[in-house]
């Protein structure tokens, strides 16, 4: 594959993962200029911007040697997990649901942090536990630990969303750590009994309206209802080929609301139509079947675990946000990866990328240091 | 028990590729199922949602159409509309009413009491019923509202047209007035043209009747506007239909001129045209202003109409009613004609006639002497139809009434009228179960007792025996309606009636100060004086407004050649005297308005203005003195109920007014013979027995 006429350091860069990481983030911006009536400000230039700057750390973290990833593991998790804690000793005052803590010159949200970081501590401890212990309890009890904390604290800001997505990356490392397969099918059954009872007692009222508004859309055409009905409008009238470049009325006339951050994916499809909707699905199959080869090339447990782990992470941000745009899932507030506008989100899927970059960096030199 | 094998790293790596194939095989899915919902909403359910998005981007404002003008007969406007800025809220959108109201009355320079009344309606209101702000405003105040729309959500501000009554109070209750739609108006036509800010329906009188010819198409701007209704672009307008005009047979000037002249009496006056039966001037008087009503009900002006005895909110034309008096003594004469009685026939009037064991007194007790026909109208000898009037009988009097339209209902376009009553043996019969009584005939031909009648009544009777044709009161102007066939009257009885009526003006009769100061056209008329509450409580004149004796008039004019017929009726007035003055100057007005006009002008300034000045001079009073305090306005639909109700009929008199012995003499009245204050009734009842109808 090398070619004699590239300079190595630049045929070296992964290119599978660049190139469509490059075309979403500007799709992005040119739909966020749309969105922005036509300018640059405030959100194209500085999503692509922002974009720059992360891919920079994400370089940073890739160059970073297994080593570190291994003895950070721990101290960043309980690290992180202080911060939780301490969004909800400090930050409670802000009122309503307080998910981070203003450090001055910038807003830090844990939680955020905790998604990359629940799939470190976890592919670390499955990496670490001796390889005839995977079938007894000391597999699940230690990591379920792990993992119940965090996502209890982030479901008591309350982020319904976010919790979700913490277990979600956590449960696929354990699935691929080779957990038996029916602990995760008892725990399916236990939770199709636990959801409903979950659902009258343990959400907010806000987010059990949410998921009653997400069954029946229209019973609530200016409430709740309202952003999904929106969205599936602006979706739906956008058609094979899209309203045109600059001609969503939708998202122009302001019906569609978030359209620069959660509710992206419709101001696109409004004016790219399906062909736009499927042109983001390919990038994002694209990304997914570069972070699971990765995965399945990696050299060891630990970054196999890591790679898979961190690509489940963004996945579910994808998965979850187009189904809810869609009105496939309830509204959560969480945004799309690389076409939402909005700095923490980008920063923990680069996170992703940079970690399983990093993974894909130590695969290549065990690869060259064997044959 | 199966073996387990032990686990090896091996195993377990393997495990995670077959983990991970499964878990793209699942991400996999996921894409798919997600491009087929793309490709479900975006090509299968396309139509449905482009056509919510299109409704979603153009907003469809109903413009209201202008309301159809209502004309008088030279089409002179009594309703048109003028164009002016006005701003409304909806509560639905409002997001901080408090905040908002006072930033608007900031703005606007709202006081106290309008705000007040506003938070009113706000509570009141469905959310979806636009509540009106202000309107008539000028350029600069609807520019600073219209800037700072963005901070305030649910204000809305247009030009539109509102409805103007030109001459106000005049018109009220002839035109009635108009007002936003009530939440049960809605609930029965869902139109969203009737909760369009700034639309209006027809809250009472002919506006309320004729709402559907008068609304008109409205029309329609399409925009594309944000979801919090902010206008992008104007994507066309379609222009409304105006309502249909209506044409009355009303004189404009003639009903202005009557409202004012009517002056600080509560009393009615109805002028109809001799040939065709056309209304031309129907007042009541005093009236709301239908200008300011049309803008919403204030508390202020609610608690100075509600408070005012004079029943601003009763049409009294329709829904006054009143014992007659003397005002049916050429309708009695006609009947003894009519029966046979030569006119010639005298009785000797003494003051007084014994009937059975009572004696009925002359309003004139020293006595007419010897009385015919003649001099019993014109000198409104109460004797001589005592007289007889028992010779004759109820029967032919009762009939007589109800041949010149007493006790009728007339085809006028109006909720209802109430007819009164023209009593008979066979209706006490059927009413109260009593026999017919002497001094029953006796009331009745005086115009007292259970007798009752409406001024349109008083007008068309007067009207009937002027022309002699079968006159119906028409306030529809209708140039092609066949002319009114004849009573069948004898011309010498009319010609005998006329002349007594003449008589009594330009005459020796009761009314010489009613004569008209136009030469060649002398008036016919006849005076009434109804009493009020029995003789025990006075004499009808210097006692408490609320007891003192209803006036009333009836003339025609020129008495040789009749064109123009009237009715007056003053509640209250003190006698007839309040009541010719009234009809001589609405007469000359036909005649000469600049005569007429001078005449009123000069009795202006001494009432304090005119009909609008008193008003404003009274508001203004009221505001002082109650400010935001006065209880809150009712909502248009109790406002326009309690209307309503004031023109419901009033219940039968309980205890009728069966006093014989008239009213007390009127002091101001000519006293063209030696005989003593030769006016329409009046015994010094001091010694005489009142006769116990009941």
């Amino acid at each position: 594959m090398r070619r004699a006429y590239v300079p190595t350091g630049l045929s070296r860069q992964p290119w599978g993962v660049l190139l469509p990481l490059l075309m979403l983030v500007c799709f992005g911006g040119a739909v966020l200029y749309s969105a922005a009536g036509g300018h640059f400000q405030p959100w194209a230039l500085m999503h692509v911007a922002r974009f720059f700057v992360f891919l920079t750390m994400a370089m940073v973290l890739a160059r970073v040697p297994q080593d570190w990833f291994r003895r950070a593991a721990l101290p960043l998790y309980g690290l992180l997990c202080v911060l939780l804690v301490l969004v909800e000793l400090i930050g409670g005052i802000g009122g309503g649901s307080q998910r981070w803590l203003n450090l001055g010159f910038m807003t830090l949200q844990p939680s955020e942090l905790m998604k990359p970081g629940i799939v470190l501590v976890l592919a670390w401890f499955y990496s670490v536990l001796p390889t005839g212990e995977t079938r007894s309890w000391r597999a699940v009890a230690p990591a379920t630990g792990l993992l119940g904390f965090p996502a209890a604290f982030v479901m008591l800001q309350p982020d319904l969303g976010t919790a979700l997505a913490i277990c979600f990356g956590g449960v696929v490392v354990m699935f691929l750590a080779g957990l038996p397969l029916r602990w995760f099918l008892g725990a399916g059954g236990a939770g199709a009994v636990i959801a409903p009872l979950a659902f009258f007692f343990a959400l907010h009222d806000y987010q059990r309206k949410r998921v009653l508004v997400f069954m029946d859309p229209e019973s609530d055409p200016l409430g709740s209802g309202y952003h999904i009905t929106q969205s599936k409008i602006a979706i739906g009238s956008g058609g094979f080929l899209g309203k045109g470049f600059g001609n969503g009325s939708q998202s122009h006339l302001d019906y569609l609301p978030e359209a620069h951050t959660d509710f992206v994916f419709a101001t696109m499809a409004e004016e790219w139509g399906m062909l736009g909707g499927l042109f983001v699905l390919l990038v994002f199959g694209l990304i997914m079947r570069w972070g699971l080869k990765v995965a399945m090339n990696a050299p060891d447990r630990f970054s196999r675990l890591l790679a898979a782990g961190m690509t489940a992470t963004i996945f579910f941000y994808a998965c979850i946000n187009m189904m809810m745009v869609m009105g496939l899932a309830p509204v959560v507030g969480i945004p799309l990866p690389f076409l939402s506008h909005g700095g923490s989100s980008m920063m923990t899927n680069m996170i992703c990328i940079g970690t399983i970059m990093a993974v894909d960096r130590w695969s290549r030199r065990s690869s060259t240091g064997l044959s | 028990m199966k073996q387990k094998l032990p686990l090896t790293s091996a195993i377990l790596t393997n495990r995670f590729e077959r983990r991970t194939f499964v878990l793209g095989m699942a991400q996999a899915s996921v894409g798919v199922l997600l491009a087929t919902r793309l490709a479900y909403l975006a090509i299968f359910e396309n139509d449905k949602y482009k056509a919510a998005s299109e409704s979603n981007r153009v907003n469809l404002s109903l413009i209201p159409p202008r309301r159809g003008w209502v004309l008088d007969r030279n089409g002179a406007a009594l309703a048109s509309n003028r164009a002016d800025f006005r701003v409304d809220v909806i509560p639905d959108r409002l997001v901080n009413p408090d905040d908002t109201l006072s930033k608007l009355s900031g703005l606007l320079g709202l006081t106290a009491d309008k705000v007040s009344d506003i938070k009113d309606k706000l509570d009141k209101v469905r959310g979806f019923q636009p509540v009106e702000v202000a309107a008539k405003l000028d350029w600069d105040k609807f520019a600073a509202v219209s800037v700072r729309l963005p901070e305030m959500p649910g204000v809305i501000p247009q030009r539109g047209y509102s409805r103007y009554y030109p001459t106000g109070p005049s018109v009220g209750h002839l035109v009635g007035y108009v007002g936003p739609a009530s939440a049960e108006d809605y609930e029965r036509e869902h139109n969203p043209l009737l909760i369009t800010p700034g639309f209006k329906i027809g809250k009472d009188g002919l506006e309320k009747h004729f709402e559907t010819r008068l609304r008109g198409v409205p029309g329609a701007r399409r925009v594309e506007a944000t979801a919090t209704g902010r206008v992008v672009r104007d994507l066309g307008t379609r222009e409304d239909v105006p309502g249909q005009p209506i044409q009355l047979t009303i004189l404009g000037g003639l009903q202005d001129y009557a409202a004012r002249r009517i002056g600080l009496e509560s009393g009615s006056v109805v002028v109809m045209d001799c040939a065709t039966g056309d209304v031309l001037a129907m007042v009541s008087m005093p009236c709301y202003d239908p200008n300011s009503f049309s803008d919403g009900i204030g508390r202020i002006e609610w608690k100075m109409l509600s408070e005012d005895d004079h029943v601003p909110l009763r049409n009294k034309v329709l829904r006054g009613l009143y014992p007659p008096g003397s005002t049916v003594k050429p309708l009695v004469a006609l009947s003894f004609l009519e029966a046979g009685l030569d006119p010639k026939a005298s009785v000797n009037c003494a003051g007084g006639l014994r009937v059975g064991n009572r004696v009925f007194h002359c309003w004139n007790h020293h006595g007419h002497g010897q009385t015919d026909m003649l001099k019993g109208i014109y000198q409104s000898c109460d004797v001589y139809f005592y007289h007889f009037a028992q010779q004759i009988g109820m029967d032919k009097i009762a009939a007589m009434a109800r041949r010149l339209g007493l006790g009728q209902e007339f085809p006028m376009p109006y909720p209802g009228q109430s007819y009164g009553t023209v009593p008979d043996p066979a209706w006490k019969l059927r009413k109260y179960h009593k026999e017919w009584a002497i001094y029953d005939t006796v009331n009745a031909t005086i115009g007292q007792g259970y007798m009752l009648v409406n001024p349109l009544q008083q007008a068309t009777m007067v009207s009937r025996i002027a022309s002699g044709l079968q006159l119906t009161p028409r306030l529809m102007l209708d140039k092609h309606a066949a002319p009114p066939p004849s009573m069948g009257f004898a011309q010498e009885h009319l010609d005998l009636i006329h002349a007594a009526m003449n008589e009594v003006v330009n005459g020796r009769g009761t009314a010489g100060k009613a004569r008209i100061p136009i030469d060649g056209v002398l008036m016919a008329g006849k005076t009434g004086t109804a009493q009020v509450v029995g003789l025990q409580h006075g004499n009808g004149k210097n006692v408490e407004w609320k007891r003192r004796d209803h006036g009333h008039f009836i003339c025609f004019a020129p008495f040789d050649k009749p064109r123009y017929a009237c009715a007056v009726a003053i509640e209250h007035g003190g006698g007839s005297p309040s009541a010719y003055p009234i009809a001589r100057d609405v007469m000359t007005y036909l005649f000469d308005p600049a005569k007429a006009m001078a005449a009123l002008e000069e009795l202006e300034k001494g009432w304090g203005g005119n009909v609008q000045q008193r008003m404003a001079a009274r508001y203004n009073t009221f505001a002082a003195q109650y400010g935001a305090s006065a209880p809150r306005a009712p909502d248009e639909a109790q406002a326009s109920q309690v209307v309503e109700d004031e023109n419901k009929p009033p219940a039968a008199p309980a205890a009728p007014q069966t006093d014989a012995a008239p009213p007390a003499p009127e002091p101001d009245a000519p006293q063209p013979q030696p005989t003593p204050s030769p006016a329409s009734g009046g015994t010094q009842a001091g010694g005489a027995a009142p006769n116990g109808g009941q």
